[in-house]
């Protein structure tokens, strides 16, 4: 065992890249919740992000490009989501399972043709001299843009759902989708929107893990992120800020886990491979626990079908 | 313009017939799938539903693993079904069918190499009790301290794949594998070995058990309180807690049966038809599962139809991977659709489309 061959400088910059797509799938996921609709299919929108970022990253040979179409994968996914949710009134909870299971076929599928090739590298931010400070500069100022940009997402959602009109109608629509509409919202259509937004925050999420994180293509390689963006919203009580809490604290165990590994910690690999899903059950209880004495934060019409004329 | 109307009451006719509706929409749907891989739709389609049915050359081969892979299928689904109908939601029935097969297989193991008859119903028992606590745990998270029992007992489904990975490797490898993962093959051990009952049916116990627990569910469903109760809750969760419906108990219940049917299933498998402990045994059966409850409408006999055309997708699936060099991923693709139409067209089922402007739109 060595335990000193662990940075800590290291560690705590590759957790904000281990916790990047899930802050990405996780502030995705929030919107769409805020708006009154529980998509469980984060983890198929984010595979078939990882897919379509990674195909379209090979064959163009840029990274940018392959996240806007990472970010239009998943949009797109989310919008079968939507049309079977919002117009033919279709269960919530099914409907997303089935976005998952569809999405890891589609994304296993396509993925064949793109096994054991390497992605064209994502460039880094040239901070210039504020990379040069001694540890922050490492930690802070030394990263490849989509950890500034899911930074700023976070920021920008937060700011939009506290102090626009727009985030007050969409927090409306999941509140009291009745009363939204008696009040003329159109509460399909914004709907449909946040759960465009979700799905494309998802896909990023999954590009980020298929084109930086690992970098390469493998069936299945999400491996439960969307599920634990999922968890990570129920634990931020549905609020912004809470989330990038949430998706360091589980970068920080995943990353953690895996230099005990590297390290030869005499516990069973199998065990350390296990605690980030472990931790966060754990984390999901103590919350839910808590939450239940204050009558609860989720959006009131959370999962509930809205049709207007009933 | 085309509104909804909703029905007084679902309709009979839209409940029976959306199921099969959906499969035709998932056959145009998945020969537009496969005509853009480059395959040619028709072929592909009577490869997957017709050939391992009648075709002279298959046939032989695939009609008896039509009831081995349906087995686990309805069994799981079975269970799950009953959670649905309540609103309880587990999804991590892949997980508990790992850890049913673990424990099945270790209890067999212990007793390697004595004969006896008494082996294999403890197997048995011992497999659906694993399932049964992997399952209590989300369980009475859900009761104690509400947490969510669908992402709890789905992130619990990758805690029991790394667990089977470190039985694999570890406490249940073969002594005498040569270092290989994988335990010892359960079929080469009589008392253990869960074997064709019917030469040339792929009739076994597992099939047995899947039989009568959709008598058991359906007779439970139909003609006893509790299956009252569990489809009151779904319905009205607020007249079932005026009926004096206790929560607590249900969703236990619900969880239990459902944990105990995949472990069970798990047991048979790993007994069975795959013969080992090893590092990918399981292969997704507690998530189809969930696409066969829906399929069946959540109906034990629905369950019972819908698991063997499931099980003929994955057969078929196969073949079409030999014959037609189609790719492994997209019958789960295909299966995946299916669900979606399901849900699409089930609008029909509760609701009527109307056409023209109507008083309040």
């Amino acid at each position: 065992m060595n335990l000193g061959a662990i940075d800590p400088v290291l560690l705590i910059a590759s957790l904000m890249v281990a916790a990047t797509p899930i802050i990405l799938a996780a502030i995705g996921e929030l919107v769409v919740e805020k708006s009154g609709v529980l998509n469980l299919g984060v983890e198929g929108m984010m595979i078939t992000g990882a897919i379509c970022g990674f195909a379209v990253a090979v064959e163009s040979g840029s990274p940018v490009l392959g996240f806007a179409l990472a970010a239009l994968g998943g949009a797109a996914m989310a919008l079968i989501f939507g049309l079977l949710t919002q117009y033919l009134l279709s269960n919530q909870v099914a409907t997303g399972l089935a976005l998952t299971l569809f999405g890891l076929g589609v994304s296993a599928m396509v993925g064949q043709a793109y096994r054991g090739i390497k992605p064209p590298a994502t460039t880094r931010i040239d901070m210039g001299p504020l990379s040069d400070i001694p540890v922050l500069g490492r930690i802070l100022f030394n990263h490849d843009w989509m950890v500034y940009f899911a930074l700023a997402l976070v920021a920008c959602v937060w700011a939009f759902l506290k102090f626009t009109r727009g985030g007050l109608i969409l927090r409306a629509v999941g509140e009291s989708h009745d009363a939204a509409h008696a009040l003329g919202y159109r509460v399909v259509p914004i709907r449909l929107l946040a759960i465009a937004f979700g799905g494309a925050c998802a896909g990023l999420g999954g590009a980020y893990i298929s084109l930086i994180r690992v970098p390469q293509w493998t069936d299945g390689m999400t491996a439960g992120a969307g599920w634990i963006a999922l968890a990570i919203v129920v634990f931020a009580s549905w609020r912004a800020g809470r989330v990038l809490l949430g998706a360091y604290l589980f970068g920080g165990i995943t990353v953690l886990q895996l230099n005990l590994q590297a390290a030869g910690l005499p516990v069973p690999v199998e065990v350390l491979s296990m605690s980030p899903y472990l931790i966060t059950i754990a984390v999901l209880v103590v919350m839910s626990a808590r939450q239940r004495g204050a009558a609860g934060s989720a959006p009131a019409m959370l999962g509930r079908i809205f049709h207007a004329s009933s | 313009m085309i509104r909804l109307e909703k029905r007084p009451e679902p309709s009979r006719f839209w409940t029976a017939a959306t199921p099969i509706l959906a499969v035709v929409l998932t056959m145009i749907a998945g020969g537009i799938m496969f005509a853009l891989l480059g395959k040619d739709p028709v072929a592909a389609i009577r490869t997957i539903f017709w050939d391992p049915l009648f075709d002279p050359q298959f046939a032989a081969y695939s009609r008896p693993q039509l009831l081995v892979k349906a087995g686990p299928l309805i069994l799981i689904a079975t269970g799950l079904a009953l959670g649905f109908r309540a609103g309880v939601w587990n999804i991590g029935a892949e997980g508990q069918y790992i850890i049913g097969a673990i424990c099945g297989a270790a209890v067999g193991l212990a007793f390697y190499p004595m004969e006896s008859w008494i082996i294999f119903p403890l197997m048995v028992l011992a497999g659906a009790l694993g399932g049964w606590a992997w399952a209590m745990i989300p369980g009475v998270l859900r009761t104690r301290f509400n947490t969510n029992e669908i992402l709890v007992s789905l992130l619990l489904v990758y805690v029991a794949e790394q667990l089977l990975a470190s039985m694999a490797l570890g406490a249940l490898r073969n002594p005498e594998g040569g270092g290989f993962p994988g335990s010892r093959n359960l079929q080469q051990y009589p008392s253990a070995a869960n074997l064709e009952l019917i030469p040339g049916t792929g009739m076994h116990w597992g099939v047995v058990a899947a039989f009568i627990a959709v008598i058991f569910a359906y007779v439970l469903l139909n003609r006893h309180m509790t299956g009252f109760h569990i489809r009151l809750a779904g319905q009205s969760p607020r007249a079932a807690r005026f009926a004096g419906v206790n929560p607590t108990r249900l969703i236990l219940l619900c969880l239990g049966i459902s944990g105990a049917l995949a472990g069970a299933a798990g047991l048979f498998e790993v007994s069975g038809p795959a013969g080992q402990i090893s590092i990918d045994f399981n292969v997704g059966y507690g998530f189809t599962a969930i696409i066969v409850a829906f399929l069946g409408r959540l109906h034990p006999v629905g369950i019972l139809l819908a698991g063997l055309l499931m099980a003929l997708t994955y057969i078929g699936g196969e073949l079409a991977q030999f014959m037609l060099g189609l790719p492994s991923a997209s019958i789960q693709a295909f299966q995946g659709m299916l669900l979606f139409f399901l849900l699409a067209v089930d609008v029909l089922t509760n609701y009527r489309f109307r056409i023209g402007k109507g008083a309040i739109t």
